[in-house]
């Protein structure tokens, strides 16, 4: 066992010291080692740090959201069924909400406008007064006098006192987020009184929404009713699905990092081949300098990975992944400042490994062990 | 002692340019302390060492050391028992460049996992002994022909071997290194181990520490004489 | 089928070693015909260098089998999210009927690996490498194996879809419910604890009787199978509802969790690796022992008999703890 030990570090002695005298080979292998982790840690991270922004975010949000329908369109709904809904057994709460979206001509941005839920008394804001999320502070000057000025679509204009801004970091919608009294969007958007965007049902114990939205479904015919699980769901099914895509279109880089490796596994030089010969000719056996092949790979292998990690976590969590933002958040033109959670699961790291460190073993396996198998007698050849 | 019998080696075996080296040579050595090889390039004599050294398995035929039959193991045998027994000093030494001479001496013992304080000790005596006691932390692209050998004198002893055997030790050398060579040479055989060569030299044939000199010629032995020295 | 990365990455593996065993299990063939370890013929010496390629990438698939199974049923539990009523992995296995036959699968192949590399090992000692047929003949055995898993687990994962209604842990696990799963859980805990420390003394006195006779050898690879299903069946019968301190919680995958302390690793890899070792003396002991191992044999098959004991020892161990831990009583 000992002994076992001691070989091992004898080995692994001689695998450092072989390195260092090939230090541009192991360089560009290093290089391209590190790039590829770098890349694929980056869009995992990121991934993974946006699906649970977004299920932090969905804990507040409402069990079940009710939706009118028109030939198959999202439609204003009618305050008129709240009464019915409020009446089922076990919904603790039934509100009408008021959100839209406004673009800015000006400056081409889309704002989330929201009528906080009567229930949420923090927010509360009063007639001509507006809360706005972080994002709205960078793209308009609101300056010292907190005015905020809006157009609405029919060209009229509003004035705005604002009351608060929403801290910065508390996630990936508030930043463009603009709180209003009812009064105040039912102006902007010319909308009639007793109509809501769609209904919001609180529910007592989540394990009877099936049944209550049997029920629900009978009060309001036409309408659709979103579960919370259900847009749970379907962030996680669209953020993964993305990240696999973008796995998968990487993919091509893998397959081509694994070639590399091949090549440079397999492309012993002259002087490689000679040192394999003369350690097999004083007394190494195949399995020696398989096993001394071995820890350069995973010395490499782990190098690279746990640098290319770290740098991955850095780029996502300290520099808000600016080389990937585009393609996986999303379409809103609002977002580039905020702040991941720093984040990493185990499952994440494995998934990478296999990435990574698997097809770099798969590639090196046969080149490795087609130098291993150098008869001892090519040295007196 | 090494004995081989009706030994035949083919290069290339099944292929096109497949050729015999070897053909059917029994030979005993070991029992006379220093044996040389000679006969004109391509009659095989390296060939030859190798099977005597069990750097190569023989494509037909039976080795065996002190009476056990080791032709028929699989490598990882075979490389025990030529580890502990042979060691090799090759024609151009074949030392490993970018190490130290003391690293290139402990290079045979590394997959025994000795030791290392012992082991570096060990590779230290040697060096000391062939007169490189201050070069052991020199890499080895420094030192001189006569010093590179030394060393490879020094690896082919890290593992105390029965048996030397070295491959044309004297083609890179000039007369006086080649003096110093067989005093070498002849401490060994003071040592008692046994020295195995081949050689073009006739200063090597001609040494009187030779007791053996066998000659080859197209694979087969043609003569096998007392050297200079027995006679 | 779900976009999902660690799937992919499952079914990279797979894939891998789908191919790997494949290509071994040709080799294999031709081996068995033409080895002669005593030839010094250059097809010999072609095959011989080529067994160090096959070990190497065994050793490859091994360890890719190991981390895939940790994979798998990690990512079930993380993708329970996706399916309605599934609260964990139980609820992803269950989704379509190749779940829980592609985890099974897996384990299987798993112990073939690990047992194929103690054979090889064993192989090693012998100087004429006495077993290298059989190992052959085992590795061309294994590749059926290799293929159901690649297809099986295919199935599951391309049948996959979000939003079918699946069981979850505290559903199925729930006697009455129908199903083996359900059977489990309904085993008599009582009986179940008798089985986990019950049969640690059964494999306790098998160990002596496997130290001196092949008979004895056998019949221990033989319990520790037997063992195995009788520990993931205590495991969840009763360890589990004793970690979870809820009677009817009997999920065997949410002790992997690290809410749990990841108790449920410090179960299973002690099970795995006694397993494991077990089964690679009962193969070991398939054939008499060769002559060329007389000496060499016997010591390892003692570490063999010690390993699987440890690992039994360590498993019957952390389960007492959690038993022990815990602030739940089930007697009394």
């Amino acid at each position: 066992m000992i002994r076992q030990v001691a070989r091992q570090r004898y080995l692994i002695d001689f695998t450092l010291a072989s390195m260092m005298r090939r230090k541009v080979k192991n360089v560009v292998l290093f290089g391209v080692y590190f790039l590829i982790v770098f890349v694929l840690a980056s869009v995992m991270l990121f991934g993974s740090a946006i699906r649970r922004e977004a299920a932090l975010l969905l804990a507040n949000a409402p069990e079940v959201t009710v939706q009118k329908l028109v030939m198959g369109r999202h439609d204003m709904i009618s305050g008129e069924h709240l009464e019915a809904l409020s009446a089922i057994r076990g919904v603790r709460r039934a509100e009408g909400r008021l959100w839209g979206y406004l673009f800015d001509r000006g400056n081409g941005a889309n704002y989330t406008m929201m009528v906080p839920p009567a229930s949420d008394t923090t927010h509360a804001v009063g007639p001509g007064e507006a809360i706005v999320g972080s994002g709205i502070d960078r793209v308009k000057t609101i300056g010292r006098n907190e005015y905020l000025f809006l157009i609405a679509p029919s060209g009229r204009f509003f004035k705005f006192t604002v009351k608060e801004r929403l801290p910065e970091g508390s996630g990936l919608v508030a930043a463009d987020l603009v709180l209003i009294s009812e009064a105040d969007y039912r102006a902007l958007f010319d909308l009639p009184d007793g109509v809501y965007t769609d209904l919001a049902l609180s529910i007592r114990n989540e394990k009877e929404v099936a049944t209550i939205l049997g029920k629900a479904a009978k009060a309001v015919p036409n309408s659709r009713f979103v579960t919370r699980s259900s847009i749970a769901r379907t962030y996680e099914s669209i953020f993964t699905w993305r990240e696999g895509v973008l796995l998968a279109l990487l993919g091509a880089a893998i397959l081509s990092f694994a070639i590399l490796a091949f090549d440079k596994a397999s492309g012993l030089s002259a002087e490689e081949r000679r040192e394999i010969g003369i350690l097999k000719a004083v007394g190494w056996e195949t399995s020696d300098v398989l096993t001394s092949k071995f820890w350069e790979g995973a010395l490499i292998s782990l190098g690279a990975f746990l640098i290319g990690l770290i740098a991955a976590y850095a780029h996502v969590f300290f520099f808000q992944a600016g080389l990937l933002e585009p393609v996986l958040k999303g379409w809103a033109v609002l977002y580039p400042d905020f702040r991941l959670t720093p984040h990493i699961d185990p499952l994440q790291v494995t998934t990478l490994a296999f990435f990574t460190i698997v097809p770099y073993t798969a590639a090196t396996i046969i080149p490795i062990w087609r130098a291993a198998i150098t008869d001892p007698d090519t040295v007196m050849r | 002692m090494i004995e081989l019998q009706d030994v035949t080696k083919v290069y290339n075996e099944g292929r096109q340019n497949a050729f015999a080296a070897i053909r059917g040579v029994g030979i005993t050595v070991g029992n006379d302390l220093t044996a040389v090889f000679k006969g004109p390039s391509g009659s095989g004599k390296t060939t030859l060492l190798t099977l005597i050294g069990c750097l190569a398995r023989p494509t037909s035929g039976r080795v065996t050391l002190n009476g056990e039959t080791i032709s028929g193991l699989p490598e990882k045998f075979l490389t025990e028992i030529r580890r502990k027994t042979f060691g090799f000093v090759f024609q151009r030494f074949n030392l490993i460049r970018g190490l130290s001479a003391r690293e290139n001496v402990m290079l045979p013992a590394y997959p025994l996992g000795l030791d290392h304080a012992a082991l570096t000790r060990r590779a230290d005596e040697l060096l000391d002994h062939l007169g490189l006691g201050s070069k052991g932390g020199l890499s080895v692209e420094h030192l001189s022909g006569g010093e590179a050998q030394r060393v490879a004198i020094a690896r082919a002893l890290v593992n105390d071997p029965e048996y030397v055997i070295a491959d044309e030790p004297t083609a890179n050398l000039d007369t006086k290194l080649t003096a110093q060579f067989l005093d070498i040479v002849r401490t060994l055989r003071a040592e008692g181990k046994t020295v195995i060569m081949t050689s073009h030299d006739p200063r090597i044939w001609q040494a009187d520490i030779v007791d053996r000199v066998i000659t080859l010629e197209d694979g087969l032995l043609t003569a096998d004489e007392r050297g200079a020295h027995a006679a | 089928m779900i976009f999902h990365p660690p799937i992919l990455a499952i079914l990279l593996a797979s894939t891998l070693s789908l191919v790997t065993l494949v290509w071994a299990s040709g080799f294999a063939a031709r081996l068995v015909r033409k080895w002669d370890v005593a030839s010094g013929h250059a097809g010999q010496i072609a095959l011989e260098k080529r067994t160090y390629l096959v070990s190497t990438a065994l050793v490859f698939v091994l360890a890719l089998e190991a981390v895939s199974l940790i994979l798998f049923t990690e990512n079930a539990e993380r993708m329970s999210v996706l399916f309605v009523g599934a609260m964990c992995a139980i609820g992803t296995l269950n989704v379509n009927a190749y779940g829980f036959p592609a985890l099974i699968l897996k384990v299987a192949l798993f112990f073939g690996a690990a047992v194929w590399l103690i054979v090889n090992h064993a192989d090693g000692l012998g100087r004429d490498y006495p077993l290298t047929r059989f190992k052959y003949g085992l590795l061309i055995a294994l590749s059926p194996l290799v293929v159901a898993v690649a297809a099986v687990q295919f199935a599951y994962f391309y049948n996959l879809r979000a939003d079918v209604i699946t069981s979850c842990c505290s559903r199925v696990f729930v006697p009455n419910a129908g199903g083996l799963e359900a059977d489990l859980s309904s085993l008599d805990p009582a009986f179940a604890l008798g089985l986990l420390f019950g049969g640690l003394g059964v494999i306790a006195v098998l160990a002596l009787a496997a130290l001196r006779w092949r008979a004895g050898r056998l019949a221990y690879a033989a319990v520790s199978l037997v063992y195995f299903a009788a520990g993931i069946s205590a495991v969840i019968s009763v360890v589990s509802p004793y970690i979870y301190e809820q009677f009817h919680h009997h999920c065997p995958f949410c002790i992997l969790k690290p809410e749990y302390g990841y108790i449920g690793y410090w179960l299973y890899l002690p099970l795995f690796v006694g397993t494991s070792a077990g089964l690679g003396l009962g193969a070991l002991s398939l054939k008499r022992t060769p002559a060329s191992l007389q000496e060499a044999l016997p010591p390892f098959r003692r570490r063999l008999i010690l390993t699987s004991l440890a690992g039994f020892g360590l498993f019957g161990a952390v389960a007492l703890t959690a038993i022990l831990r815990s602030n739940l009583i089930m007697f009394g």
